[in-house]
Order: structure tokens, then C-alpha cells, then sequence
């Protein structure tokens, strides 16, 4: 059996017919073609598979397609800035060498992109625990959490300079 | 792709206890946290499912105080919603804390109180603290609505007091049960994220002028379903929070607990956590760094 769903990816909306059991991952990778979020672990533990559903990051392989009826999601192909060009954040992971293969950084980036919308001016116990829905099996996480604490630090220094 | 007979979504309760009536194939979800990694895993039971959705039911979801001071706690409230919520913020500072300690940000975005309580698991870390605030599972289905406390719905491993065709609606905790108490919960694990509890110990204490008015205190992995340390409970009535009595409680803790073996802990290191653990939730409890 199928459903019928709205919902908007990326900003652009779309009306789907979805499976029943299928997943959002399964939706957003291989209806959509949107194959930068992966999947990893499959039961929630990894955080490869990280999507913005309505402002909350979540784990999209154990999340039904047909929940997201009437929802607005952000995959990894939707982070960027309005020149298409990589985000503050992506770019910091670049510059700090917070990728090395590249499996978990998906979920990293909308993970952090996600918690830094609701916490700005972060402190690095709460960059840990905001990111620890997400494993990465060789940075060892320090070049990550720099990049995150960079990114806040200089959209804190964007959002003073503007005000004075 | 999950294995699943149908899915619908019940958008009310009297909906959600149609879909369920006389359907013995029917299984809710909430979160999906659990019972889509179970469908995964292909567990027996959680594969070819009539799956009854019940996420987007206004009633049972947020958290809510009636005049009398009771504060309801609706079942598919995510974790995420339970920890920020400002009433559980303001009342049950413990309970805030303990649901933060659950999985990561995803899990606890998506994962829901009321099915961390029917999973039935002794290591579901709301459980513990549900328990020291004599909470009142709420239930209803076809015969109507019953409450029953939340020590009496777990009956064993993965098995709770919900029969088929019911739904838990949510928790009451009322205001004698939260006044004027200060509590805290110790998730002891391996990992401080993505991690199931070693052991839980959540405590609730009402303290005046050094003197134990009264103690609660409830674990998690501690035995086959959550308990509460009632002869430790009855021993501190009345004594002074000094460390003598403190180390005390901890020994007596034992009389009530059924720790095992387990591939993430022996007996041994359980049974020493056990004795351990509620001094130094108390002394959190009560502004202190809580060393052992």
C-alpha cells in the first residue's frame, strides 16, 4: 500500500507517493535522488543518515517517509548559501580539516547546522553533546568541534559588527 | 524498506482506539525510536504490522498543570520536549535532566517518554525518575479510562500493564509529589552519549535543616524491571544527611535490588554502584559535587 504526501525539501515543494514502510532516507535517496545523507548504521546510533525535519535534526533511516507529511526537511544538497556556494560552517570544515573520508560529514554539517540555529553562542561541552547523535570513525572529533566553535564565533562577530 | 501490513495515523484517541479495536495484528508507534528497530532487526512481533501512527494526536502530546497543581505529561511528548519544557524545568528539575540523558540529539528529537515506558526496558532512563515522583500511567481504550502508578505497569522485561487495543495517554504527577523536593539522576554508562545505562539511580529528597524528611529512590538495571529502594527509603526518614547515613543508604539499597550478570556489567560492579550511587545523587541533589 502507498500514501500520498506533501512536503517541502530543500525549499521546493513536492507531492510523493510514498510507500508505507519506506523510510525518509529511502525517500530522500532514492526517489529524490538527494544522495548526499548516507545511510550507516541503520538503527539510530551513527547519525550518518542526519536530516532537518521541521528545525530538529533526526535520524532519517529510522523515520517513516509518510511522517513527513505537511513537514519541511533540509538535506545536505539544501545547506548551502543563497550563491550556492558552501555555508560558513562547510566552509570552516574545510579550512580546519574536518573531513577525512567523508561518510559522517553529512550528518556532522546538518547535526551542527541545526544545533547552532538553536544555540548561537555555544560552549564546547554544549557543542559536544549537541553533536554526539553523530559518530565519525577518523577525525576524532577535535577538528569538528573547532569548526563549529569558529563558525558561532564569527557569526557572533558578523552579528556585533552589524549592531554597532 | 520496513517490513510493514499497513500504516495509518489516528489524528484523535476514539480514532487511534478504533484502529486498534479487534485488530489483534495492530501495533502503535510513536517515535519509532524502538519499535522500528525491532521491525529491523526483524524481532518476532514487530515485522507485518497493522502500525497505528499516533504522533499527531493533540491530546496526548505536551505538558500541561491543572489547578490543583497536578502536571500531565503527554505519552508522545518527545524527550527533547519533556527536557526543555519550562514546567518540567521548574518542577521536576530531575526528570528534565534524566530524559537529556537518553541516546543523542536525534533520538531524543524523535523518541517520545511515554514509549520509553512501554518498551518495558528496566534501563529506560525516564523510567527511574517517573518512579520517584509516584507517577500515574493514564491509559484508556474501548472499556474507557483507568490510572494505575507507574511501579505497578512494569511487570517484567519488556512486558507492561497495556492490553491489546489500549493506549497510554500520558502521566500524571501531582503536586505532593514534587513540592519541596530536590532531586537528581545518575546515568552511570560507558560512553556519556549513544549509550544504555549500566545503571540509572534517580533520587528525590525533601531535606529540612539537615534532617531527611523524606527519601525516594529508584534504579534502573538494577533488577528485571526498574525499583524503588523502599527499606533504604524507610531507613533515612528522619536521620541527618551526614555521610554515615548517606554510605548507609547505599548498603541498604541492596535489600531490594536483583542486579545480574550482564555482557555490559557483572553482578559485582552493579551491586557496587548500587551502594554508590545515591550518596552522590543526594549530594547533587543538594548543591554538592557528589564525590564517592
Amino acid at each position: 500500500m502507498s500514501k500520498t504526501i506533501k512536503c517541502i525539501v530543500n525549499k521546493r515543494l513536492y507531492e510523493l507517493v510514498v510507500e508505507e514502510g519506506e523510510s525518509l532516507l529511502e525517500m530522500l535517496r532514492e526517489r529524490l535522488e538527494l544522495t548526499g545523507d548516507k545511510q550507516g548504521c541503520g538503527v539510530g546510533e551513527c547519525g550518518a543518515c542526519s536530516v532537518i525535519v521541521d528545525g530538529s535534526v533526526l535520524d532519517s533511516c529510522i523515520y517513516l517517509a509518510a511522517w513527513v507529511d505537511g513537514k519541511e526537511i533540509t538535506t545536505i544538497e539544501g545547506v548551502q548559501d543563497e550563491s550556492g556556494s558552501l555555508s560558513d560552517l562547510q566552509r570552516n570544515f574545510v579550512d580546519l580539516g574536518a573531513v577525512q573520508c567523508g561518510f559522517c560529514t553529512p550528518g556532522l554539517v546538518l547535526s551542527a547546522t541545526a544545533f547552532l540555529n538553536k544555540n548561537p553562542d555555544p560552549t564546547r561541552e554544549e557543542i559536544r553533546r549537541g553533536l554526539s547523535g553523530n559518530l565519525c570513525r577518523c577525525t576524532g572529533y577535535q577538528k569538528v568541534l573547532e569548526a563549529v566553535e569558529k563558525t558561532a564565533e564569527e557569526r557572533n562577530l558578523e552579528r556585533v559588527s552589524k549592531r554597532g | 524498506m520496513y517490513q510493514i501490513k499497513s500504516y495509518h495515523e489516528a489524528t484523535t484517541l476514539d480514532e487511534a482506539v478504533e484502529l486498534l479495536a479487534d485488530n489483534s495484528n495492530a501495533q502503535i508507534i510513536a517515535g519509532g525510536t524502538d519499535v522500528l528497530i525491532k521491525a529491523r532487526e526483524r524481532k518476532e512481533g514487530y515485522i507485518d504490522k497493522d502500525l497505528v501512527g499516533i504522533m499527531r494526536i493533540p491530546d496526548i502530546k505536551g505538558v500541561r498543570i491543572d489547578k490543583d497543581g497536578t502536571i500531565f505529561i503527554g505519552a508522545t511528548t518527545t524527550f527533547t520536549e519533556v527536557e526543555n519544557a519550562p514546567l518540567v524545568r521548574k518542577h521536576l528539575g530531575s526528570l528534565s535532566f534524566a530524559v537529556g540523558t537518553v541516546g543523542g540529539p536525534q533520538v531524543r528529537n524523535t523518541g517520545t517518554i511515554g514509549g520509553n515506558v512501554c518498551n518495558g526496558a528496566t534501563s529506560g532512563d525516564s523510567a527511574s525518575t517517573l518512579f520517584v515522583f509516584n507517577a500515574l500511567v493514564c491509559i484508556t481504550g474501548e472499556a474507557g479510562n483507568r490510572e494505575v502508578p507507574v511501579e505497578d505497569f512494569y511487570q517484567g522485561p519488556g512486558k507492561v500493564d497495556l492490553a491489546p487495543g489500549e493506549i497510554l495517554k500520558g502521566f500524571k504527577i501531582r503536586e505532593k509529589d514534587y513540592k519541596g523536593y530536590k532531586g537528581h539522576y545518575i546515568k552511570f554508562s560507558q560512553r556519556r552519549a549513544m549509550d544504555i545505562a549500566t545503571l540509572g539511580c534517580s533520587i528525590l529528597l525533601m531535606e529540612e535543616a539537615g534532617i531527611i524528611k523524606d527519601l525516594r529512590i529508584a534504579f534502573g538495571v538494577a533488577g528485571p524491571t526498574p525499583i524503588r529502594a523502599v527499606n533504604a527509603e524507610a531507613f533515612a526518614k528522619g536521620k541527618p544527611v551526614s555521610n554515615t547515613v548517606l554510605k548507609e543508604i547505599g548498603v541498604r539499597c541492596l535489600e531490594n535490588a536483583k542486579a545480574r550478570d550482564s555482557w555490559r556489567a557483572s553482578k559485582a560492579f552493579r551491586e557496587q554502584l548500587i551502594k554508590s550511587l545515591p550518596k552522590k545523587a543526594i549530594e547533587i541533589a543538594l548543591g554538592g559535587e557528589g564525590d564517592v
